[in-house]
């Protein structure tokens, strides 16, 4: 069947099994490596990705549900030449040690940074709450979520 | 005989340099920007041709002789490429340990055998054009099973006519060590030194006491996975998310009965291993299903294979006795390990033997016993995992360390103080225990435990909060621990190290050194530009692969900073010479004479200038040509300890036995931190680890022997929500024999939260707990059997 979705800003029409998972979808047919595979079964926050804004396991999530949907993954919201702020934060406080579970970190601050742009320490904890590492502790990259709504915020300011 | 010309001497000693430009400062991480964009590739990003998919048919029983396999339904399920068993494979007894050669570890593992020995084991390849497929055809292979008695208990695997395990007649060991497996007993190992007996009658106070840990899995968050195909020449190329790159290709030879210049092994970027990763656990079936088909192919463990056929850490009995006078004076110290290694040997003997050899020597002792004993069960097989034995026995000894501080009415912090190795000081532990020989004497060189213990003291509130629990249904208590661990392992570790310039002054580094998500490219990289005068961005750093990176024993024993940071060194003042040498030709001055700044020689005066670009041109193309270029190795006659002091305060709930970590302290001496950023990384993540091991991380088995929770959502390890206000702070030392005087970071801040935890209970609600994890079941019933509190 065919699969019709906007990937990353690209609008892109895909030839699917029914019953394929988007985790699947978007690495081998889409080519986007950055969401990864770490549990299979919706535990583990390594395969999340932006489903119209929203951020869901790509490995639970059957891609046939996603037509017409817009679909975000860490190849969309920067690249070495353009990093996104959160990106750029996670280098700079030492958030990304194997970073496996980088990409779906990511998505998930940008989720809440999306719809709240001044959170919390307990705020980022909850939201990134789904998505284990086993590296770093949680504590720099809870720090690289919080500097980056700082920054995010006052370069909006700047704009004003 | 002299030693030839040809066979390098290492440095012994690093001298310590009036500043620091690169090291011992937060640099970027050379790949985060490439991970953080998704960019560096996984060994699972790596599409290949054609590629069919591996998955490995597991045993339903614990303990069975295979009798016979029915593969022909299987074969004509759709998209099914081949099926393997036991008749189809080459038969070597070998170990999947990834350790140096010989191993210490039993050569008791083959490819497929037609005996299986827990749940999960291996009993046939599947080879199909999707995983889905494999899977499929799995379920239709027919196997006849004779089901043997199990043994699911170190008691059960002791006893006198107990099922043999290991009866095929081919298992041995590599290396002159104590192998008994007719009686399940995988090793042994003992040492004494002056005289226990004599000890413990000088003491006021002896006490005696075992601690139990649990299993436990390392829970990287990239399973193994592992690729391979054949290159242009025939080759077998492997792409494995492995610590041991050049291990898993002696092996993967070894097993397979091919020459080692056949393999080519790839370490691409790792996401995490811990240890599991330093098993060679995939490699041999991959290389086989491709050898066979001509086809690449590509195995993935599940999160359930995960937890149940890869590695797990060693369950042990420790028991530990001491004897102390009233002024505080340690007499004696025994300890008794039984270890659990599973149905295979795994670092079966090594754990086991580093339970003494990096926990004995913390405290000063004249009087001292370690006995150690390893047996196999038909229980999930343990391997290598960050701490090493360190993890188990610091539980008891530090647990320990707080019951006789009480025993004689001592502060827990003061007992330890006065007791704790310090510079200028030895232990003949270093000596008597080796890995899988003796070990190496050594001197403490650099020690930063009394700062440890005063920041700690501080940030916890020790003197204010320790013995105050309060008098609520929520009680606090505070605990705390010290640790130490080893770097490397001397003289058996070596690592190696090439590095060439280019035109624009920048430099490729090979490393053998394999970066598994811990930094070390980085720290690697800011060590070399240390050395050379530039940058850390100016080196193009790449590890590893068997074909073009020098060789490296690979990440494990805490020895990448330490031993190839040693090795970077030596090829980069090598590499320094030979830029010095050019420059002193083209400027006229004697090398002496000249300095380094930033990619800049200068000269006597400071006013001839000449840079790395010219210089590396000159060399290359004008006079004297030559590749400016050096490969460096390194081997260590010390393994010195980092040390560490942890400290937790807890909150315990005496009607439910709930425990909450309100707040985990750390301070970490690890010599110089050459990336203070991301040792600290390295701090958090391993004591994170930690306490998750100490409160919640635990295996439940059936009654078969079956993992019932081989899943994150019945196997609780931390999220972000979880986590404990958590500090962490290094206390620089300089240790002379480290690179630029730095030590291990990476394992010893996982062995802190069991005995921290466990002592912090202990202050909360006066019950020791010898028994990990501490959940809500265990803290209560332990209140209840004290009777302490909670009845009225």
């Amino acid at each position: 069947m065919k699969l019709n979705i906007t990937l990353n800003g690209a609008k892109k029409s895909l030839e699917i099994a029914p019953n394929a998972y988007l985790l699947d979808v978007l690495r081998d047919l889409a080519g986007m490596k950055s969401v990864k595979r770490g549990c299979g079964e919706g535990t583990c926050g390594a395969c999340a990705v932006l489903i119209d804004g929203r951020l869901r396991n790509s490995c639970i999530t059957f891609a046939a549900h996603c037509e017409g949907a817009t679909v975000l993954t860490v190849e969309g919201i920067g690249s070495h030449e353009h990093p996104h702020i959160l990106q750029k934060a996670f280098v700079n406080h030492g958030a990304t040690q194997c970073g496996y579970c980088n990409p779906g970190s990511l998505l998930a601050a940008k989720a809440l940074l999306d719809r709240n742009p001044d959170p919390t320490m307990d705020q980022v904890k909850e939201a990134l709450d789904g998505n284990l590492c086993r590296c770093t502790g949680y504590v720099k990259r809870i720090d690289a979520v919080l500097d980056a709504a700082k920054e995010m915020k006052s370069s909006r300011e700047e704009k004003r | 005989m002299e030693k030839p010309a040809a066979i390098p001497e290492y440095p012994r000693t690093y001298p310590k340099p009036d500043k620091f430009d690169v090291v011992n400062h937060s640099r970027e991480k050379l790949d985060g920007m490439g991970l953080v964009t998704g960019t560096r590739k996984f060994v699972a990003d790596f599409d290949l041709p054609n590629m069919i998919h591996v998955k490995m048919l597991g045993s339903p029983h614990a303990h069975a002789r295979i009798i016979s396999i029915d593969t022909e339904e299987a074969m004509k399920m759709p998209g099914v490429v081949g099926i393997y068993t036991s008749k189809d494979v080459p038969r070597v007894a070998h170990t999947t340990a990834g350790q140096g050669y010989p191993e210490p570890s039993p050569y008791d593992t083959f490819m497929l055998d037609t005996k299986v020995r827990f749940i999960g084991d291996r009993v046939a390849i599947v080879a199909a054009e999707t995983p889905e497929a494999a899977i499929a055809a799995c379920r239709k292979i027919k196997v006849q099973y004779e089901v043997l008695p199990a043994v699911f208990s170190i008691e059960q695997a002791m006893a006198e006519g107990a099922p043999v395990i290991h009866d095929e007649s081919d298992c041995s060991v590599p290396i002159p060590i104590h192998f008994d497996p007719k009686r399940n007993h995988c090793a042994h190992m003992e040492t004494k030194v002056g005289d226990v007996e004599k000890g413990y009658k000088e003491a006021d106070v002896v006490l005696e006491k075992t601690y139990h840990s649990h299993y436990a899995q390392h829970c990287p968050i990239e399973p193994h996975t592992c690729a391979c195909y054949l290159d242009e020449d025939d080759r077998v190329v492997l792409i494995s998310s492995t610590q041991v790159p050049f291990h898993a290709r002696r092996i993967t030879a070894q097993v397979l009965q091919i020459p080692i210049k056949r393999i080519r092994v790839i370490k691409p970027r790792i996401g995490g291993g811990f240890g599991t990763k330093q098993e060679v656990l995939l490699e041999d079936v991959c290389a086989f299903v491709t050898m066979k088909t001509r086809r690449p192919c590509r195995w993935e463990l599940t999160r359930a294979e995960e937890f149940m056929s890869a590695r797990t850490r060693h369950p042990m009995s420790v028991t530990i006795k001491m004897g102390v006078k009233k002024n505080g004076k340690i007499t004696a110290m025994s300890m008794k390990v039984l270890s659990n290694t599973g149905a295979y040997g795994s670092h079966a003997l090594t754990v086991m033997s580093n339970c003494g050899s990096k926990v004995l020597p913390l405290y000063k002792c004249e009087n001292v016993e370690f006995i150690g004993d390893t047996y196999y069960t038909n229980l999930p097989v343990a391997g290598a995992y960050r701490g090493y034995g360190a993890t188990q026995a610091a539980f008891g000894a530090e647990a320990h360390m707080d019951e006789l501080a009480s025993a004689i009415k001592m502060d827990a912090l003061k007992f330890r103080a006065m007791n704790h190795i310090k510079v200028g000081e030895t232990s003949p532990i270093f000596q008597a225990l080796g890995e899988g020989r003796a070990g190496v004497s050594m001197v403490i060189q650099s020690c930063g435990l009394a700062e440890c213990i005063e920041i700690g003291r501080k940030e916890i509130g020790w003197n204010e909060k320790r013995g105050k629990p309060g008098t609520g249904i929520k009680r606090r208590g505070i605990g705390m621990c010290m640790l130490m661990q080893g770097s490397s392992i001397p003289e058996i570790d070596m690592g190696s190290v090439f590095i060439k310039m280019n035109e624009d002054g920048s430099f490729n580094m090979l490393l053998g050194a394999t970066d598994l998500g811990t930094g070390s490219d980085t720290i690697l990289a800011q060590i070399a530009a240390e050395t050379l005068g530039c940058d850390h961005s100016d080196m193009l750093v790449y590890s590893s692969d068997t074909d073009f990176t020098p060789f490296d024993t690979g990440a494990y024993a805490s020895s990448t900073t330490y031993l190839s940071g040693g090795a970077v060194i030596n090829a980069a003042t090598k590499v320094r010479e030979q830029i010095l040498a050019v420059a002193s030709m083209m400027l006229g001055e004697k090398p002496e004479q000249l300095t380094i700044e930033n990619k800049t020689i200068l000269g006597k005066n400071k006013k001839n200038k000449i840079t790395f670009s010219q210089i590396c041109k000159y060399a290359m193309y004008e006079v004297n040509q030559f590749q400016i270029g050096a490969i460096g190795s390194h081997v260590t006659h010390a393994s010195p300890p980092p040390f560490s002091a942890h400290f937790a305060e807890v909150e315990v709930d005496i009607e439910t036995g709930e425990l909450k970590v309100i707040k985990y302290v750390a301070a970490v001496d690890c010599g110089t931190a050459i990336n203070p950023q991301l040792a600290d990384g390295q701090t958090q993540g391993g004591l994170l680890n930690g306490i998750g091991y100490a409160t919640t991380e635990e295996y439940h088995f059936d009654k078969s022997g079956r993992m019932l929770n081989p899943s994150f959502k019945h196997y609780k390890i931390f999220g972000a929500n979880d986590i404990p206000e958590i500090k962490t702070f290094l206390v620089p030392t300089y240790e002379p024999t480290g690179p630029y005087g730095a030590k291990s970071v990476s394992e010893i801040c996982i062995n802190g939260a069991l005995p921290a935890i466990g002592n912090a209970i202990k202050d909360a609600v006066g019950v020791r707990i010898c028994e990990g994890p501490f959940t809500a079941e265990r803290i209560l019933k332990a209140i209840r059997e004290a009777g302490k509190i909670g009845k009225d």
